[in-house]
């Protein structure tokens, strides 16, 4: 799968409360939570992105509550991958088990905020087209490649061999 | 080569008889959690995706306890989606209002949690139970929907880190400055994917109560657990509450394998208070100076325990909440509830000017019932102060003990218990 989109940056420590405020949380439509994904920091953002585009950030991207409604947010803004220096350990795991793209690299100063991003998810290859820069990301464990191949947590566990 | 009590209890739920840091498993659950927030995400995905049974009904626990009583309609729909799935599939483990608490408070005090279980919870801080000596961590909404299918979660087995934490604590010393300390010196991500296994002799003379407060901020650390080695305080517990105890000693091996070891001497600690706006962002109290209040909260799934009300109670009896400030006081369960109004120690609230709100999440996540507005200042005993937590994103949130947090309700400014207390 390849993207191709405008980056959004963002810093360290972007937490749950940051991706979608508890207000909010009283809808589970992934287009109405969109419509207020990062308003909090950043309440122009819903009005810059367009489909396709990208967020980067620094460390511990998603960190705080569990709160699923914050990659569902977030692909419901028009987003369609994270890239980060690191990702907190439930924001990860809800983005891999509902199918939202997330790659991990060292470091993301590099790209700035505007960038033009084409990223060949299976490969893990980020090319920044805006400064001609490209970054390596490790391939994701068998595991987790099993689910986002199956399409997500729910399809993996629907294949009867992983069910009990 | 040894193992730690996190990889005991995951070697206990799954087929293999070897695993080590990195591993990914597929792990039976013993209970699963879900409230009024995440359980209906949970709920709409099971039954889009033609699940039909659940795995156990008596391994599911849901509890309304963020939006309720029900700010708002639409919250009020929230509840009710658990209310309907919980009779469709007949869930011993609902609770509705009146029999409901914060869920991290309900479920121990009921005896549903024990050493040496492995529990999964759509709310960060599942990681609570860890006081308990069980493996207990917070998970996504479909994790939750999954489980309830299959009965196992995937997992990869943490690496973990050992706290040791030595010396006499000062009187007001708890539990919650242990963890604020932790979490300044380690940062919110310094315990990112790992375990945060807390031991010591400081650790030994702490309450339950305590345990759990620093359980519980586990997860402000970026951690995927928190754990401490079950002991005779832990079994008197468990043995109030009648858990079911299956296990009757669970201990790290000499030889375990830890990624860090941290020691602290903790003789010199002072009351710990977290700045806006990150958990981490910890000072000694009596650095902050002229941090003038608006509004103060005892409560949460953090310290809105018996023992904390009781030491709240303590500082503000015969004495008066300044006029510039708002006390609010959660009871964690209608139990502690109880018990703190039959020791008399909401009458001591309200004389002194507090009020007292039924249990609920409220205005910890800024759900309700004491939102901030623009430019307020509150100090909590809460576990988050991120940027809008409370209610506007214009407000600040400071979080610290709940004897801290009552004395500075008095002097309306942060302060030093000893400042009240002479």
């Amino acid at each position: 799968m390849i993207f191709r989109g405008n980056v959004h940056k963002f810093g360290d420590d972007i937490n749950t409360d940051d991706i979608i405020a508890a207000k909010y949380l009283v809808s589970t439509d992934a287009q109405e939570l969109g419509s207020h994904c990062m308003e909090t920091i950043a309440r122009d953002f819903v009005k810059k992105v367009k489909k396709g585009d990208i967020i980067v950030a620094g460390k511990n991207f998603g960190c705080g509550s569990s709160r699923e409604h914050a990659p569902i947010a977030i692909k419901g803004s028009g987003i369609v991958c994270v890239v980060a220096e690191s990702f907190a350990r439930i924001f990860f795991r809800n983005a891999i088990n509902i199918g939202l793209a997330i790659i991990e690299i060292k470091d993301t100063s590099e790209i700035k905020d505007g960038d033009i991003l084409e990223i060949i998810l299976d490969k893990g290859i980020i090319k920044d087209l805006s400064n001609n820069k490209s970054f390596n990301s490790g391939n994701f464990p068998e595991f987790m490649q099993e689910i986002i191949n199956a399409g997500g947590l729910i399809k993996y566990v629907q294949n009867s061999s992983n069910t009990r | 080569m040894g193992y730690t009590i996190t990889e005991k209890i995951l070697l206990n739920h799954i087929n293999v008889d070897k695993i080590s840091p990195g591993n990914f498993i597929k792990a039976n659950v013993d209970l699963t959690l879900g409230n009024d927030i995440t359980a209906p995400i949970a709920i709409k995905e099971f039954e889009a995706a033609g699940f039909e049974k659940v795995f156990d009904n008596e391994k599911i626990a849901l509890v309304p306890d963020h939006f309720v009583p029900a700010k708002d309609a639409v919250s009020s729909n929230q509840a009710k989606i658990l209310n309907i799935f919980s009779k469709k599939h007949n869930i011993k483990h609902f609770f509705e209002l009146g029999c409901m608490g914060i869920e991290h408070a309900l479920l121990p005090e009921l005896g549903l949690v024990s050493v040496g279980d492995l529990i999964i919870g759509a709310d960060s801080h599942t990681c609570t139970y860890g006081a308990l000596g069980a493996f207990s961590i917070g998970i996504g909404s479909t994790d939750l929907a999954c489980a309830w299918a299959s009965g196992w979660v995937w997992l990869k087995v943490p690496e973990t880190i050992k706290f040791i934490y030595k010396g006499r604590l000062d009187k007001w010393i708890s539990g919650k400055d242990l963890i604020l300390y932790t979490i300044g010196d380690i940062g919110v991500d310094g315990a990112l994917y790992k375990t945060m296994e807390f031991s010591g002799e400081v650790i030994k003379g702490l309450s339950m109560d305590d345990r759990f407060s620093m359980c519980n901020m586990a997860i402000e650390a970026g951690a995927k657990n928190g754990i401490i080695e079950p002991d005779a305080v832990t079994f008197k517990y468990l043995r109030e509450v009648k858990a079911n105890i299956k296990i009757k000693e669970l201990m790290s091996d000499k030889d375990a394998k830890y990624v860090k070891i941290k020691e602290y001497d903790v003789s010199t600690l002072e009351p710990q208070v977290s700045c806006p706006h990150l958990p981490s962002n910890v000072k000694p109290v009596s650095n902050l100076k002229d941090i003038n209040l608006d509004q103060v909260v005892i409560g949460s799934c953090t310290n809105g325990r018996i023992s904390d009300l009781r030491i709240a109670a303590k500082i503000l009896k015969g004495r008066k909440v300044n006029s510039r400030v708002r006390l609010i006081i959660f009871p964690a369960t209608q139990k502690i509830y109880l018990e703190a109004i039959k020791e008399g120690l909401i009458e001591i609230f309200i004389q002194a000017g507090a009020v007292i709100s039924t249990p609920t999440c409220g205005p910890c996540l800024g759900g309700h019932s004491g939102i901030l507005t623009k430019g307020e200042v509150a100090l909590a005993t809460t576990n988050r102060n991120f940027i809008g937590r409370m209610g506007s994103p214009e407000s600040f949130v400071y979080l610290s003990s709940p004897a801290v947090a009552a004395a500075s309700s008095i002097l309306g400014r942060i302060t030093h218990p000893d400042e009240v207390v002479k």
